[in-house]
């Protein structure tokens, strides 16, 4: 076909496409509406439990099985990306040369990370309790590393970071997951339940039974898997050339 | 007015995800593709949070407001943008990685060079 027709094709369906999407968003419940039964049911769960952010209770208590599944798709793509990135037959990996950085950017560097670091693990901490938890704080933590990249070079980030440490961290905190979730079946009689651990008091860290430590796991995977792929993407623009010269 | 208000960020989601669509079909180089289907995706983040919104309501939080003093937006969707959020970003990366393996056994990213079928 084409490149005109394909376009005709393509503005025809879309036409349909967008006809059928405003007719089905003009049945839509009205925006802002107060008819929520889902939430309003969601945010009862939550309180009962002693979670006080009720996003990471939905997350790690009453669809915690689901975020087991969404925590193996993060999983297999890292297995994917570090199968799809390796190093291949006909290339051969270079020693990059210690770059110059310009000073402000180095100090800037190196002032941020700790705080970037620890930012991260406040908020992977605090899952339970303020806005963020293991997903968002995972990715502060591990772009943090990246910050000496930017204040160094390739060489000092491979220090602070052997890759296969990260990679076996990465299958442990999938497999605490696990953990946690048979603990529960054996101890409460279902997976992943949260009744085994007491829900402790409102609004302080230890609260919300499994949800801290469901949290802490997924904090630690993504951490992990963002470290593995910026490591294999990072390989692949600095170290791994072409050619199968030494 | 308000009647185009009460549908108003739906149609937004609508057009955010076809605008995507439409990027999508018409590139040219397959990191651009990828880049689109973001943008596909994003549309579904506009459509769930816009779904879960309450007037004059707050992040459903309760580390320091009184429970029930306020009303709240609807959690359960804003669990499942934090879902559909991690899976784009992992969909991203994979995909990244097919594009640079096309590219290195192609010499191409252009979708439309890529017709013949290599051993």
């Amino acid at each position: 076909m084409t490149r005109r027709g394909r376009t005709w094709l393509l503005l025809a369906a879309g036409a349909g496409l967008a006809a059928l999407l405003v007719a089905a968003c003009l049945k839509l419940p009205h925006f802002g509406g107060d008819r929520h039964p889902y939430g309003d049911r969601a945010v009862r769960a939550s309180l009962a439990r002693h979670t006080a952010n009720t996003v990471s209770s939905v997350n790690f208590d009453q669809r915690a099985f689901d975020t087991l599944g969404e925590m193996t798709i993060l999983f297999a793509a890292v297995v994917g990306c570090v199968v799809l990135l390796r190093q291949t037959r006909d290339e051969h990996r270079a020693r990059p040369e210690p770059a110059e950085v310009a000073l402000p950017v180095r100090r800037y560097a190196l002032v941020v990370l700790p705080v970037a670091l620890l930012s991260g693990l406040y908020v992977v901490a605090h899952g339970q309790l303020s806005p963020g938890g293991g997903f968002q704080g995972g990715v502060v933590a591990a772009t943090a590393l990246h910050l000496l990249y930017l204040g160094a070079d390739h060489r000092a980030l491979e220090r602070v970071r052997p890759v296969g440490a990260y990679e076996v961290a990465d299958a442990l905190a999938a497999s605490a997951y696990l953990v946690t979730g048979l603990a529960g079946l054996i101890g409460a009689g279902a997976f992943l339940a949260n009744t085994l651990l007491p829900y402790g008091t409102f609004n302080t860290l230890s609260s919300g039974g499994t949800v801290p430590l469901l949290n802490a796991a997924i904090g630690m995977e993504v951490a992990c898997a963002v470290v593995v792929l910026l490591a294999h993407f990072l390989d692949q623009a600095v170290e791994i050339e072409e050619g199968s010269g030494t | 007015m308000s009647g185009v208000l009460n549908v108003l960020p739906y149609l937004v989601a609508a057009w955010v995800f076809l605008a995507g669509c439409y990027g999508l079909a018409t590139s040219r180089n397959l990191i651009h593709a990828v880049g689109c289907l973001s943008v596909c995706q994003a549309g579904t983040y506009v459509l769930l949070l816009a779904v879960g919104y309450r007037d004059n309501a707050t992040a459903p939080v309760f580390s320091d407001i009184k429970p029930g003093s306020r009303p709240v937006v609807d959690p359960v969707v804003q669990a499942l943008t934090l879902t559909d959020i991690v899976v784009g970003a992992t969909v991203t990366a994979l995909l990244l990685a097919v594009v640079m393996q096309i590219s290195k056994r192609h010499g191409t990213v252009d979708p439309d060079e890529l017709s013949e079928l290599r051993g």
